[in-house]
């Protein structure tokens, strides 16, 4: 008769905590939420704006208090860091190749860098104008 | 052995299907050599601490893929680390813990039951795949050096299953086709020998294909061999989402493999065949 009884390890919620590695994976998902969250809060300024002078003063007063100042670098801090570990994968995602050689991984990141700035730039310069 | 010789601690894992209930950590202080591996600190351990210590290992030279152990929780080849990188005057933790492959079942004491990942191997075809068979008398396929570059890294694979252990996914559900059997669909799609993406596409557009993924990235961390295999299985939803689009316009691949299979099926009754629909 076979003795074989091959043990399945379990793997808890907890699983990420153990590893360096793992928790870093889980901090750079979570920049998401973050993210998330800085969107329902520019979309409220948008309603803000859309129903009135009254309203609009009402956001940018709440928006001013110490806990909003701080939610805020709290979401600067996170998707910046969002943006640069995505940006340091980007040449995984990508297979392109010219004249027989793979594109050098700098070069894409560096391009979505440049595409960063050149679109923050833009987006300055045009609430700059329109302001 | 002379009483100055140095030693490490090394704990390994045991599990003895017949009488554990499940695995414990045997202790043992193994003499320590700036040359000796892992793999040369388990056949002390076997040669002249306890015999019954069963792990896998073959060539010694990274190339056979059998000796993959947790070393201190990372996924490691038990020839490819060594001793001295442990050691405390090397800045290492002075302790070292083997234990048999994460997120596979443990057989006995290091060895992993690696069935599941073999069978995945084998479903993504992983063989040249060709529309029409070149006669003989045209002589072999040709590639260039070009041409070869194109897959030649994902075709480094060992299967040594360091990457399944690393894969958080593949340890929450195994149905996940995992990154060495994704790697090696997309040697397989980028040989320019090959015409079976549409064959393959069904695979890669899965749930258990490229979207089981989520970008971990510790598979590629630990291949032994550079074969990045993160590269692959993102590279592969880039391919997969293409496909979505060229749907909707009425031109996917895998579409295509589809409807020929059904004509097949309908044809010949079975499907399964292999007569092409001849029979």
């Amino acid at each position: 008769m076979s003795k074989r009884k091959p043990y399945t390890r379990p793997m808890g919620p907890t699983w990420w905590a153990s590893h360096p590695y793992y928790r870093f994976y889980m901090l750079r998902e979570g920049t998401s939420v973050f993210v998330a969250l800085y969107g329902l809060a520019l979309l409220c300024a948008l309603f803000a704006l859309v129903k009135g002078e009254g309203a609009w003063n009402a956001y940018v007063a709440a928006m001013s208090s110490p806990l909003a100042i701080v939610f805020h670098l709290v979401c600067l801090a996170m998707a910046s860091l969002h943006a640069v570990t995505w940006f340091s994968l980007t040449p995984k995602t990508m297979d392109i190749w010219i004249k027989g050689k793979p594109l050098p991984e700098k070069l894409i990141v560096g391009a979505h860098y440049g595409g960063f700035v050149v679109a923050s730039l833009v987006i300055i310069v045009a609430i700059g104008g329109w302001l | 052995m002379s009483t100055a010789e140095p030693t490490i601690k090394v704990e390994v894992m045991r599990y003895r299907p017949e009488q554990d209930e499940k695995p414990w950590l045997q202790s043992f202080d193994v003499p320590y050599r700036h040359d000796m591996s892992i793999l040369d600190a388990l056949h002390h351990i076997k040669d002249n601490c306890d015999s019954s210590l069963s792990y896998r290992w073959s060539c010694r030279m990274a190339i056979c893929g059998s000796c993959g152990y947790m070393v201190n929780k990372v996924p490691k080849l038990g020839c490819k680390t060594f001793l001295r990188d442990y050691i405390k005057a090397n800045g290492g933790p002075g302790k070292i813990r083997v234990e048999a492959l994460a997120n596979f079942p443990i057989e006995r004491d290091l060895v992993a039951k690696i069935d599941d990942f073999v069978e995945k191997l084998e479903i993504i075809k992983p063989y040249i795949i060709r529309e029409e068979e070149q006669k003989l008398a045209d002589g072999a396929y040709k590639q260039t050096p070009e041409e070869l570059a194109r897959y030649k890294q994902f075709s480094m694979c060992i299967n040594c299953g360091l990457c399944y252990a690393a894969c958080p996914q593949y340890g929450l559900n195994n149905k996940f086709m995992g990154p060495a059997a994704l790697a090696l669909l997309q040697r397989y799609n980028r040989d320019s020998r090959d015409q079976g993406n549409g064959e393959r596409l069904p695979i890669l557009n899965s749930e258990e294909g490229v979207w089981g993924c989520t970008f971990v990235g510790y598979c590629s961390q630990v291949c032994p061999k550079g074969v990045d295999p993160a590269a692959a299985i993102n590279q592969g939803k880039v391919e997969s989402s293409t496909d979505y689009v060229l749907n909707l316009a009425g031109m996917s691949k895998a579409k295509e493999y589809k409807d020929s299979r059904k004509q097949t099926e309908q044809s010949c009754g079975k499907g399964d065949c292999g007569c092409g629909g001849k029979s």
